[in-house]
Parts: C-alpha cells; sequence; structure tokens
C-alpha cells in the first residue's frame, strides 16, 4: 500500500522527478500480475454506470420472470389446480413453477452479464482496454464484474420473492433465504461464464450460449416434475446445474430441508470453484491478447 | 536533461518478438530508453509500434525476448508497472456511460488514488484539455478533437512517469495539436519520460530526443532526429513539378543530378548537398518545373529512403 502514499505525494512539474522516482520495488505478492485489490474500483464505476444510463434495462430484467409467473403461473395453473410440492403437501401450480422461474432468471442474469456483457465490453465498447491500461489487473476486472452481476441478481431475486409474497405464493419465512440461494445459483453460473466467453471469438459463437441455455431452462424440472422422464434422462438433468437450483429454491420456497438440500448446496460451490479456477486461468487470454 | 549519461534506462527491450498466428506483427527488436527522454517509433501502419505500445504496457503478452520497465516484467508485475504509466491508445476509448468529469474520476480510482486528490486534479485536467464548460456532459456528444483532448487529459491523471502516446494529434487541429506539444514539452521538462509512435514527421523531429524508424516489425534505424538526416538523407532537398502526367517521364531526364532522384506521383524530389546548384543544372538542361523549392532534409525523407518506396538510385 505505500504505492499509494507515493502516489498521492507525487512531485509537481515545479519538482522535476529524479532517478530514485523511477525505482520501484516489486511486489511479491501472489497473484501481483494479474490482480491489484482494487476490485472495488470496478464495482463503483458499475454502480456509477448504472445511475446514469442503463438503469432502464435493470428495470426490464426484474419483469422477465414475473411475465412468466403470471403466464404460466396464473393462467396456466387455472388448468393445471394443484400439484404435489416438495414436503408432499398439495400447492398452486404458480407455487410450484415460482421458485423454478426464480432459478432460471438468477442463471439467466449471471450468464448473461458474465458471457455477452463481458464479450461486448472487451469487443466492442472496449472499456476493459482501458481499464487494464491503469494499476488494475485483470483479476480486479472480473471480481468487480461477477460482484456486479450477483448484486443485480440479488435485487431481481428480492423483488421476486416480494411478488411471490403479494400473490399470496409464500406459507414460510424460509422462502426468504431464496433470495441468498440465488446469488448461490448465480455465481456458479457467472464464475463459469467468464472462463468460457474466453474462448469465444465471434457472434456465432457466442449464439451457442443460448443454444445450451434454453433447453436446460424448458426441462430442468423447471416446468413440471422430474418423474416424467425415463431414468436415463432423469440421470443426465440431474447432472446440469439448473435442476440443482430449481430444486434447491423449490424446497426452501416451502420450507422443507432434506439430505438432498445439502447435495444441491454442494453442487454450487463446487461449480464456484471449479468455474473461478477455468476463469483465473484464463484471465491472460481473456484480457491480454 | 543534464546528467543524462548517468541515467538508468526506465524501458529496456531485447529481441522483442510477438506473432500473431504465422504474422510476427514484432520482429526481434531492441533498444533502450534513459529515463527523461522522449522517445519516438516511427513507421507506417502496421509496422508494429502499436503491439509494441501494448507490450510495454504490459497488455499484449510477447512471443519471445524481454522487456524491462523500470527494472520490472509487464508481464510478471503489471499493475505495479501501470501504476506509474500513462497511456494514450491509439482510438479514444472513453467510458461512454459516464459523464466528461467522471471519466477522469473513475480512471483515478482504478488507479486507487483518493478522491480528494482527483476532484481537483480532474479540474484541473479539465482546465488543460479545454474541457471544462462540458464537465458534465455526455461522452458522445463530444466532438472527436474533444475526446482526443479528454483521453489524453485522462492519461494523466495519475501524474505518470511513463507517458505512452499512440498517434496522439491524429485528429487535432494544428491549434489544439500545438498546445499538446506544449504540454507534452512541459511535461518531458518535468523529468517524464515520454514514449510517441507518430506518423507525422514534424510531430517527430519537435518532439523526440531519439527515434527508431520501423517498418514490417523491424527496426530500420536509430538515432536523433539530425542523425538521422545526417545519415540517411542529404542536407537539402529539390521539390519539383512538372505537373502530374509528366513527373516520371521527366526523372528520366533529371538523371546524374543531386545525389538521388526520387519520383512521386505528385512531384520529383532531388536529394543533394546544394538546392540552388541541382536547380540551375535542372533549368540548364532545358527543364522547366511549374513549381520549384528547395527545403532542407526532414524525417520525411528519411522514411521514405529507409521503408523502401520505389527508390530511384
Amino acid at each position: 500500500m505505500t504505492e499509494k502514499l507515493t502516489h498521492s505525494a507525487a512531485p509537481s512539474s515545479a519538482d522535476p522527478l529524479t532517478d530514485a522516482d523511477y525505482r520501484i520495488t516489486p511486489q511479491t505478492r501472489r497473484f501481483s500480475a494479474l490482480y491489484s485489490r482494487n476490485a472495488k474500483a470496478v464495482i463503483a464505476r458499475g454502480l456509477r454506470a448504472t445511475k446514469s444510463s442503463n438503469w432502464l434495462i435493470m428495470v426490464s430484467g426484474f419483469f422477465e420472470p414475473v411475465l412468466y409467473l403470471i403466464s404460466m403461473g396464473v393462467g396456466l395453473g387455472a388448468l393445471v389446480g394443484t400439484v404435489v410440492g416438495p414436503g408432499g403437501e398439495e400447492i398452486s401450480y404458480a407455487a410450484y413453477i415460482a421458485p423454478a422461474l426464480l432459478a432460471v432468471s438468477a442463471m439467466n442474469g449471471a450468464v448473461y452479464d458474465s458471457t455477452w456483457n463481458v464479450f461486448f465490453k472487451m469487443n466492442f465498447a472496449k472499456l476493459y482496454q482501458g481499464m487494464l491500461y491503469t494499476s488494475l489487473g485483470p483479476l480486479d476486472v472480473a471480481i468487480g464484474e461477477i460482484f456486479l452481476a450477483l448484486l443485480r441478481g440479488a435485487m431481481y431475486a428480492t423483488g421476486f420473492t416480494a411478488v411471490m409474497g403479494i400473490m399470496g405464493l409464500i406459507t414460510t419465512p424460509w422462502a426468504l433465504l431464496m433470495v441468498p440461494a440465488s446469488v448461490l445459483i448465480a455465481f456458479g453460473f457467472a464464475s463459469f461464464g467468464m472462463g468460457i466467453t474466453s474462448y469465444m471469438k465471434t457472434f456465432q459463437q457466442m449464439d451457442w450460449i443460448n443454444f445450451v441455455m434454453l433447453p436446460m431452462f424448458l426441462f430442468s424440472a423447471t416446468f413440471y416434475p422430474l418423474s416424467v422422464y425415463p431414468q436415463g434422462i432423469q440421470w443426465f438433468i440431474q447432472a446440469l446445474p439448473l435442476w440443482h437450483g430449481v430444486e434447491l429454491l423449490r424446497q426452501i420456497s416451502v420450507g422443507t430441508f432434506t439430505a438432498a438440500t445439502s447435495i444441491h448446496i454442494l453442487y454450487y460451490l463446487v461449480m464456484i470453484l471449479v468455474g473461478m479456477v477455468l476463469t483465473t486461468s484464463r484471465l491472460r487470454k481473456l484480457f491480454l491478447k | 536533461m543534464p546528467n543524462s549519461v548517468t541515467r538508468d534506462y526506465v524501458i529496456s527491450a531485447r529481441q522483442l518478438t510477438k506473432h500473431y498466428g504465422d504474422f510476427a506483427a514484432v520482429d526481434d527488436i531492441s533498444f533502450d530508453v534513459p529515463a527523461g527522454e522522449s522517445f519516438g517509433l516511427l513507421g507506417p501502419n502496421g509496422a508494429g509500434k502499436s503491439t509494441t505500445m501494448r507490450m510495454i504496457g504490459g497488455v499484449s503478452q510477447r512471443t519471445s525476448g524481454s522487456l524491462t520497465i523500470m527494472g520490472l516484467d509487464p508481464e510478471q508485475h503489471g499493475p505495479q508497472v501501470r501504476a506509474h504509466l500513462g497511456v494514450v491508445p491509439q482510438q479514444d476509448n472513453l467510458d461512454e456511460e459516464l459523464r466528461v468529469r467522471d471519466n477522469l474520476i473513475v480512471y483515478g480510482r482504478y488507479f486507487g488514488l483518493p478522491l480528494s486528490y482527483l476532484k481537483p486534479k480532474a479540474d484541473e485536467l479539465l482546465e488543460f484539455a479545454q474541457l471544462t464548460d462540458k464537465a458534465k456532459a455526455k461522452v458522445d456528444s463530444l466532438s472527436g478533437g474533444m475526446k482526443r483532448r479528454l483521453t489524453i487529459a485522462r492519461s494523466l491523471i495519475n501524474e505518470p512517469k511513463i507517458l505512452l502516446l499512440d498517434e496522439p494529434t491524429t485528429g487535432l487541429d494544428p491549434q489544439a495539436r500545438h498546445i499538446l506539444w506544449d504540454r507534452l514539452f512541459r511535461l518531458k521538462e518535468s523529468g517524464v519520460t515520454l514514449i510517441l509512435t507518430t506518423h507525422y514527421m514534424d510531430e517527430a523531429e519537435q518532439l523526440c530526443d531519439r527515434l527508431v524508424v520501423v517498418d514490417k516489425g523491424k527496426i530500420m534505424a536509430e538515432g536523433s532526429p539530425a542523425k538521422l538526416i545526417r545519415e540517411h538523407s542529404t542536407r537539402e532537398v529539390l521539390e519539383l513539378r512538372f505537373g502530374s502526367e509528366r513527373n516520371t517521364t521527366v526523372a528520366a531526364e533529371l538523371q546524374g543530378i543531386g545525389d538521388r532522384l526520387e519520383p512521386l506521383p505528385d512531384r520529383v524530389l532531388i536529394y543533394t548537398h546544394d538546392g540552388e546548384a541541382a536547380l540551375e543544372q535542372v533549368t540548364a538542361r532545358g527543364l522547366h518545373p511549374i513549381t520549384s523549392l528547395v527545403r532542407r532534409s526532414s524525417l520525411e525523407d528519411v522514411f521514405l529512403r529507409l521503408t523502401g518506396r520505389s527508390l530511384v538510385d
């Protein structure tokens, strides 16, 4: 941190630089090539940019799951009636799909922020080029962007949980835990997203991300229970991350916790760990060409 | 700077090479820059100037060779090295989502600088860039020249010791260029090391203590502007215009006058020790150019010579 002190006391033009000013002692801290412990500057920038220009886009992201909930839950739910919830209790169809929609929204938001958004800021807005010519390292940028994505995810999750409450779909205080659980899900996807983006060169390749996401959204026991599938497909779905997110939030929404709950959480913890290792190892490829 | 002989090298490149696939953007170049020097990279588009700049900033990884900035490898100590760098990239990369003054303050935050320092500094730099009344404007409402000035102001927010300028005055009007040159000259006087790429020869002559001419990723020549002119050109140049149709045909009839002859589409250049005498020889052969001009050799001539554009020796 001595760097900062010499900085603020940098010589004015009346006081010419000497050779001593040009000598710096190398830092030997781990990751010092990639990280300057200043992700907060990236976060502050994101908040300021949101305030001044793209808050409207942010609001639109909140409505997406709400619209699904109204059309599928209320509309389609009128035909379906009640279904069996995670604890064996009868719940409305809207209450059944609402946590699943929240998990999907956490996934979509995190994936969008860590792939398309990063891809655009990298290759078109050239935002990261500017950042990386400062003291910031790629890891500062990655941490800052992931934090912003999670903050946004937490806000959406809070809003959506409030909508569920207003619609009478919440019956237990445990349901409030859906907000931190959504952040966990978002973190899992965001940590992988940047690593994956580092392999992408063109818009066409970026489209492959949507190609994976859409079927995962439709088939991860989002709108009906896993039991409708034959055993083999069940196993496949259970290997995918979204299913764990859907089941985790569904259990939390009714306050039914089983051994499976901890498996879902563990799945995400491992996903975050592996994702962060992947993303960190790809940072040079992603940011330093 | 006085005592420049004893100063350390702040930048040292040895056999620096950067490949993109099979293409060698920078091909085995070596150079040293002492502290406080104003060092230029001169060359045509695609010569490898910007790639070299990016490697100095540690945002591009070299393929081979070594590079140290203030004694450190920018790939290993990127954030620490860049704390002392100011960068003006070739294309403005201002933050379009932030307003003009916020661009300076937020950028300063990336260096971990405190707001108590940044607020007055931002106002001072806006004054320098003549953008004080645009402080609250959106970046996309600025003209090209204004954006350039803001980018340059932004590069000074951390009071850099090494300033990297990649074609800094491209897109500026003559008055703005002179203001910038003056400001850069004052920075140089305060001991800041300037690394400059340009294809404006007058800019290189004005600002650079020493420069390298690069072409196709290689260094073609190195030295002070005066030394390069002395070594690679003659003292004077006689420029003759015969009309665009006739320049090349007349060139054949001019053979033997001066040291070297260079027909260009719009004019013929005769490199000679004595321009007036050469002009007398031309008229003595019964040739009457529409216009003629005797001038001192410039880096432009060195550049033409070294980058090998259709030389008639």
